[in-house]
């Protein structure tokens, strides 16, 4: 059995006096495609924010790829960990400042056919490219959104929900995709209610009021 | 010269026009009574002490006095603009850094160009002028970057999400906030003449200087404001904007 990519050891996270999670440990395997549900408000995102370090827990151990998590250099961390928020919001001007800002930051350079073959992953026309972020659809917006994350492949994706509200074909061009990067290694943790996700997970943790309630096989 | 004295007869029919604001504050409810008579009492207060101050430095001339009073000139010039940091932690100390740094910058650049003579008839109102520029750039910056953090939150955690350090993540909002700091400065570049006789120059004239040898001293300081006030807001932006920021990369509350 090869080491887990993460082991969470009693995490707790207390924030302005809140406990929004308690006693969380679990640990998942390098590969696995795991889904999270419970509650609105029992703490998903907060998990999921601290498995990217965007959140520090209060108390308890996260591991990652066998060294704590606090050892890691927060942005090398973060471009292996990609986290798509639950309502992401696109920034710059258009389409293109959201696509090209992950080479940019690796001080790479973006083509315009790296950029449309993203897009059409997303079933996304190319002619979005250059078009004002404040003209997408809410829908479009997801998507560009997830493109962005998926640009440089991460090691593990963690999705908060990131089909909700989507129309079913446009639910099954994204499935798709992150099945695509789950049969090519990449580690999934989607938090989700939808069936057919769960379905194709390999296990379902469910989170009520903060704490790990059942896992099931 | 010409007759240059204003009585305190004189003065005491100013009073009128207070008067005439504060019946008008009155009047309207617009609640500023309070704030004008504060104002009108410190700003007797302070320009008289300032006055006698003046007029003693400037009598004894000297180099140490001269520079401290510079000092206070500056220390206050970042108090002030710490109090529009509304909460950015070391506001103060940035402040101060980058007031200092834009003040003696400009003042070293125009001594060493012999615009104006290291004497405290000169350094000190220049000083004031360029510190209280700066005051103003830094305090407009500062409310850029707050109201900037506040606003595109969620574009800023996006980028941090991806793995951008904390300059890829801010450099759209550290740049606004500089030319936010930086803009009355130039604005004012640009209608200088045709809107306002700027200080300077109106006293210059008011003094019975030819207005075309007070037009050189205000171009002068039309380009030593823009000097130490994009100094001062690209010091202050660049100290401040990591202040939004805890040491995991995260966005503060
Ligand atoms: N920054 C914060 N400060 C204080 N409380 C917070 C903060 N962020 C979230 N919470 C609270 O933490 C709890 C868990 O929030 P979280 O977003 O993790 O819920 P969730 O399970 O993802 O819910 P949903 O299904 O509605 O997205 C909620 O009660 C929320 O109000
Ligand atoms: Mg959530």
């Amino acid at each position: 059995m090869a080491e887990p990519i993460f082991v969470l050891d009693d995490v707790g996270v207390v924030l302005g006096g809140k406990t929004l999670l308690t006693g969380i440990s679990f640990s998942v395997d390098p590969g696995e495609y795991v889904t999270i549900s419970g509650p609105s408000g029992s703490g998903k995102s907060t998990l999921l924010r601290v498995l990217a370090t965007l959140l520090t827990p209060t108390s308890g151990t996260v591991t990652f790829a066998g060294r704590l998590q606090s050892t890691y250099e927060k942005t090398a961390y973060r471009r292996r960990v990609s986290y798509c928020y639950q309502q992401p919001s696109l920034f710059g001007d258009t389409v293109r400042d959201n696509l090209t800002f992950p080479f940019h930051i690796r001080h790479e350079h973006a083509t315009d056919a790296q950029l449309t073959a993203a897009l059409a992953t997303m079933q996304l026309s190319a002619e979005m490219l250059d078009k004002p972020i404040i003209e997408l659809s809410g829908g479009e917006k997801q998507r560009v959104a997830l493109a962005r994350n998926l640009l440089f492949t991460p090691q593990v994706l963690l999705l908060d929900e990131v089909t909700t509200g989507l129309d079913a074909d446009t639910k099954t061009t994204v499935h798709r995709v992150i099945e695509d990067y789950h049969r090519r290694g990449t580690t999934v943790i989607a938090v989700t209610h939808d069936e057919g996700e769960i379905a194709v997970a390999h296990r379902l943790l469910t989170i009520e009021a903060g704490r790990l309630a059942v896992t099931a096989a | 010269m010409n007759q240059l004295t204003v009585t305190p007869t004189a003065l005491l029919f100013a009073v009128a026009l207070v008067l005439i604001a504060l019946i008008i504050s009155w009047r309207q409810k617009i609640g500023l009574e309070k704030d004008l008579i504060i104002g009108v009492v410190r700003a007797v207060i302070q320009l008289t002490v300032v006055g006698y101050v003046l007029t003693y430095i400037i009598k004894v001339n000297r180099a140490g006095l001269t520079l401290l009073m510079v000092a206070i000139i500056i220390f206050n010039a970042a108090w002030n603009a710490k109090g529009r940091a509304n909460g950015i932690p070391h506001a103060f100390l940035i402040s101060l850094l980058a007031i200092t740094v834009a003040t003696s910058t400009t003042i070293v650049l125009l001594v060493l160009a012999r615009a104006i003579a290291f004497m405290p008839s000169q350094i000190v109102p220049i000083s004031g002028m360029i510190a209280s520029n700066a005051m103003v750039a830094i305090g407009l910056a500062y409310r850029s970057l707050n109201s900037q953090f506040r606003d595109k939150r969620q574009g800023l955690l996006e980028r941090l999400a991806l793995g951008a350090t904390l300059h890829q993540t801010a450099i759209d909002v550290v740049r606004e906030a500089i030319r936010t700091g930086m803009s009355p400065t130039v604005d004012s570049a640009k209608t200088v003449g045709l809107v306002s006789l700027p200080g300077m120059m109106s006293g210059l004239i008011f003094a019975g200087v030819d207005p075309t040898k007070a037009i050189m001293y205000q171009i002068m300081v039309t380009f030593m404001l823009m000097a130490a006030t994009s100094i001062g807001s690209t010091i202050a932006v660049y100290l401040a904007y990591p202040q939004f920021f805890n040491p995991d990369m995260q966005l503060r509350n």
